[in-house]
């Protein structure tokens, strides 16, 4: 390695990197990408970088779009609900199934998550418009799937261009078959990300949820002291239920999941609960703050990845409650700590001292790194999609050494830091995930799991583990290089 | 809990006492109708596999469900990954491009570079030429492509974005710095709410041959242009080279994508492979050119024939008697024999269809996916016997439901055997249900119907996300055919131990020998 210091090499690296862009792209660059450090008390966010901006043209950023968000994100995993990709064909066809959310349901009769229906415009709606066609697709649903409780419109691009007016469809429709129905104008031009699309469709939740009639019966349901809803998990590879089982354990009610497994009665359901527990603060903080000012409902943010994190959410979510639930909370602790121990005693020695880069979405750029450290591998660089000043100065606090910080990095940067910082293991998209297992780096799909999971939770913390060792240590890498090509 | 020496993802974790009554408790706060009112559910699942269901779903005139085509963009940016060193740019949004990255590399398990120019809300009001110059611009310092092929979103499209005239004003801004003059930058209007992404393929192929040869009409040379469509086989293209080299006649590939997305381990650059640009420019001067895909290139051919005047012609070289075509026009185009490798290749492809015929014949297979896939697969059905009971096209293009349907009707099963075009895999559903088959030929999206129905699902099209390195192979020529037969055999034979299999019930036909 050198004398030379990780964070002497970090700040080279970003120099060296802005060499190739011309010149007004350099300079933008230059605010997005940063080095932070663990004690620095000067830097605003970490790495003092800057976020939420429009991206740079030309430059393959690995940014979706705020239908990404919406429809991918926050709507698509209702359950009961029917997602209409309402545009031409393409958005719904490649958006389809691919973020594994799962859930319990007989697709296609009670539940419709990895389904694709799309309006599928043609040339005569885009000159016309499309909301004659938009109520006549909802007038099929209902007859064809009548086990739905509600149809939700995910506007693509055009939508917004030839000024349909969904709203108005959505209202006659609604009443016409008295369920709920959600207009959705997330067209993808929206925003600078996905992350707009998130907030589009939180505040449909709101809109069309909570200030509207919603035609599911919730009066079975009595409200108790220990009720809680877990925001914020999309339940990838089963993530909300492996962190559900946790929160039961410990004595509290977990009264909605949103939106991994969720139905509309869950959410409808949630205004009553005591406490809103926050995963992704990114994608559903909006949703938290409004029923924090509506219904005097407050939130946390907790992080189930990894055992030291898991331990302090938990700690922190018994202490909003009475003795009761901190005593169970400690015997959760308690029971689960030998598991961990031995989880550790047998991956630490194999992954201790490997370095990793992340780049990935909403809060596991940060929320990740500690369950790396539990096994003894360290997080050097990391960076978030589509995040926002408030997460880069959260992420101030979870980093534990000269960390190189960008933001919505492109695929050359991603590779040139790569390069230059040499990690032992890459996580991030699928997008990218070839590009390094070319070159020989053991990766890991850090948004779906790479078809694992779950990652939640004490039980996901050991599938983790297992699924770092299966990467790092596969004898598959050091096949790369021919025999003959070897030295000496 | 997990046991250390014996840690279980989902898969299992889920099976578990605990987590089973984890799922149970949440029913009591859903809304679905499996938690509070499961008959409902079955009696509602029961009518979903009935006639009268058959019925009102084929009637639906409006939502599409569960689709088995996508938009053009898609398309255009697999023909510009055909050309050297070409980087695809998508003029728009770039939430589409991260999606065609996705798709084709969730499928191909190989990088796909593809930008875009990030065009957002003000580009929606004032148009996209600002990030037109500026992305044209930065992907040529950044990346250095020696070509860049512009397509369109359907926002650009919808706002009327002028692609030449932005072009050129980028040229003009760049002053030469990073954008010569002389620099390659072929467009084309690929919106996605006309066709499918066989029209994208249409569009971008006939924007860089037509642009890429303007002034370059010379003498004529003996050689053959080869375009092979939206092929998804990496395999298929390289039967089509090996056979187009057996005639030892000159050939350019127009849009060879075999390299870029495959390849091999050791270090990443980019850009692999592709048809050089000096060959693209040239090919206008090419005496013939051979489309092996009639409906993904129907604009393209038009501007082959009626302005280059070139000879040539459709020919789709899947099944057997696709290849035989194939294999006759290049004789005919060179004005050779076919060659003694090729014969030879033939006879040992009809020796295995001799070999295998009694497990294919008379089976009732459902199929789908593009039209011309579907022209060579059913075809090559219909060469072993078997029946192609429904073949369902949702991205098909005028006249290819009449071919089809003249290729069924040379089956002795004609009657039962049924052409789907533009419709959907749900009305898919309902007619497996209604109507069933032995087996289906699809893609991925063809895991929940194999699901709802029990039908055996044979992998073959695109995309496959689910199984590995299937694309790898071929579905052309000979040796493809041969892969075809391998994998629908096997599969019968599969299921038909999967049937047998009851010890002391059923397995006196469980045999060792087939």
């Amino acid at each position: 390695m050198g004398p030379e210091s990780l964070e002497a090499k970090q700040k080279a690296a970003i120099e060296e990197i802005l060499k190739a862009y011309p010149e007004k792209a350099a300079k933008n660059r230059e605010k997005h990408l940063g080095v932070g450090s663990p004690n620095d008390e000067t830097q605003k966010t970490c790495g003092d970088v800057r976020s939420n901006k429009k991206t740079v043209p030309g430059v393959m950023s690995q940014r979706g779009c705020a239908y990404a968000g919406s429809k991918g994100v926050v709507w698509g995993p209702v359950k009961d609900m029917i997602h209409i990709s309402h545009g031409p064909i393409g958005c719904g066809q490649y958006s389809r199934a691919g973020r594994r959310n799962y859930y319990i349901g007989v697709t296609g009769v009670d539940t419709f998550v990895t389904m694709n229906f799309s309006s599928d415009f043609q040339e005569n709606n885009i000159v016309f418009g499309g909301d004659k066609k938009l109520g006549k697709c909802i007038d099929e649903i209902e007859l064809l799937f009548p086990l739905n409780n509600g149809i939700t419109v995910q506007s693509e691009c055009p939508i917004g261009l030839i000024g349909d007016d969904i709203g108005a469809v959505a209202k006659t429709k609604a009443k016409e078959i008295d369920k709920t129905i959600v207009p959705v104008n997330c067209e993808g031009f929206r925003g600078v990300s996905q992350s707009l699309g998130h907030h589009i469709a939180n505040d449909t939740v709101r809109d069309y949820v909570f200030d509207a009639k919603v035609n599911v019966d919730t009066s079975d349901v009595i409200a108790t002291e220990y009720d809680v809803a877990i925001i914020g998990d999309y339940n990838i590879g089963g993530d909300a239920w492996s962190s559900r089982i946790l929160l039961e354990e410990m004595g509290l009610r977990v009264v909605a999941q949103w939106s991994g497994d969720a139905t509309l009665k869950e959410m409808a359901l949630t205004p009553k609960v005591k406490l809103n527990l926050l995963h992704c603060y990114r994608s559903m903080n909006y949703i938290s703050r409004h029923m924090e000012k509506e219904y005097g409902i407050p939130w946390i943010e907790y992080n189930f990845f990894g055992p030291s994190q898991t331990i302090k959410s938990l700690r922190k979510i018994a202490a909003f409650f009475d003795e009761s639930i901190q005593a169970k909370c400690e015997e959760v602790i308690a029971k689960y700590q030998p598991m961990i121990d031995a989880v550790i005693a047998k991956y630490k020695p194999r992954l201790e001292g490997k370095t990793v880069m992340l780049f990935v979405g909403g809060l596991r750029p940060r929320h990740v790194i500690g369950a790396y450290e539990d096994l003894g591998m360290e997080v050097i660089g990391t960076g978030y999609e589509f995040a926002h000043d408030d997460d880069y100065k959260r992420t101030k606090e979870e980093i534990f050494r000269s960390t190189v910080i960008y933001d919505d990095v492109n695929e050359y940067e991603l590779e040139a830091f790569v390069k230059k910082l040499q990690p032992d293991l890459v996580a991030s998209g699928i997008k990218e995930k070839y590009v390094f297992q070319k070159m020989g780096l053991p990766y890991r799909q850090m948004h779906s799991w790479d078809y694992s999971g779950p990652y939640h939770g004490y039980d996901g913390f050991a599938i983790f583990a297992q699924d770092m060792d299966l990467a790092i240590n596969s004898p598959v890498w050091a096949h790369s290089k021919a025999p003959w090509e070897q030295e000496g | 809990m997990q046991e250390v020496e014996k840690i279980v993802n989902g898969k299992d974790l889920f099976k578990r006492p605990e987590y089973q009554d984890v799922l149970a408790n949440k029913k009591q706060f859903e809304s679905s109708m499996l938690a509070i009112n499961p008959a409902r559910v079955a009696e509602v699942q029961a009518w979903t596999e009935s006639w009268d269901y058959r019925e009102k779903n084929l009637a639906r005139e409006a939502i599409t469900v569960n689709p088995a085509k996508a938009c053009q963009p898609l398309g255009a940016v697999m023909v510009a990954l055909g050309f050297e060193g070409t980087m695809p740019y998508v003029h728009g949004s770039h939430g589409c491009v991260a999606y065609f990255r996705s798709y084709f590399t969730r499928h191909f398990k190989e990088p796909t570079p593809c930008v875009s120019d990030s065009m957002t809300e003000d580009a929606a009001v004032f148009g996209g030429l600002v990030n037109m110059k500026e992305g044209l611009k930065n992907c040529a310092a950044v990346y250095k492509p020696k070509m860049i092929a512009v397509s369109t979103t359907c926002m650009a499209e919808v706002i009327g974005d002028d692609l030449m005239a932005f072009i050129i004003a980028a040229k003009e801004e760049d002053k030469g710095e990073f954008l010569p003059e002389e620099y390659p930058i072929p467009y084309a209007h690929t919106p996605s709410f006309v066709g499918s992404h066989i029209t994208g393929y249409d569009n971008m192929m006939h924007g860089i041959m037509s642009q890429l040869t303007e002034g370059q009409k010379g003498e004529t040379k003996q050689r053959i242009n080869i375009i092979p469509g939206f092929e998804t086989y990496i395999g298929s293209l390289r039967s089509v080279k090996t056979i187009v080299e057996a005639f030892g006649t000159d050939y350019i590939m127009l849009g060879d994508h075999s390299d870029q997305w495959d390849m091999p381990a050791g270090q990443y650059e980019m850009f692999q492979g592709g048809t050089k640009l000096d060959d693209a420019r040239d090919c206008i001067n090419s005496s013939a050119t051979i489309s092996l895909q009639k409906y993904a290139t129907s604009k393209t051919m038009k501007m082959v024939e009626k302005r280059w005047k070139h000879k040539g012609g459709f020919s789709n070289p899947v099944g057997l008697k696709g290849t035989d075509e194939f294999v006759m026009k290049l004789a005919e185009l060179t004005g050779t024999e076919v060659p003694q490798k090729l014969k030879v290749e033939r006879g040992r492809l009809v020796d295995a269809m001799q070999d295998s015929y009694p497990y294919m014949h008379g089976k009732k297979f459902a199929i789908w996916g593009d039209p011309d896939f579907l022209i060579g697969a059913v075809s090559f059905l219909l060469e072993m016997g078997a029946e192609p009971t429904h073949v369902l096209c949702h991205n098909a293009p005028k006249g290819w439901e009449e071919e089809m349907r003249a290729m069924l009707d040379t089956s002795p099963a004609k009657d039962s055997l049924n052409v789907w075009a533009e419709k959907d895999l749900w009305h898919m559903r309902s007619l497996l249900f209604t109507e069933p088959v032995d087996f289906m030929i699809g893609n991925s999206y063809g895991k929940e119907l194999m699901r709802d129905t029990g039908t055996p699902l044979i992998y073959i099209g695109f995309p496959i996300f689910d199984r590995h390195h299937l694309h790898r192979y071929s579905i052309s020529g000979y040796d493809g055919a041969l892969n075809l037969l391998t994998w629908i055999t096997n599969k019968v034979l599969d299921q038909l131990d999967e049937d047998t299999k009851g010890i002391a019930t059923t397995d006196y036909f469980f045999d060792l020998i087939r």
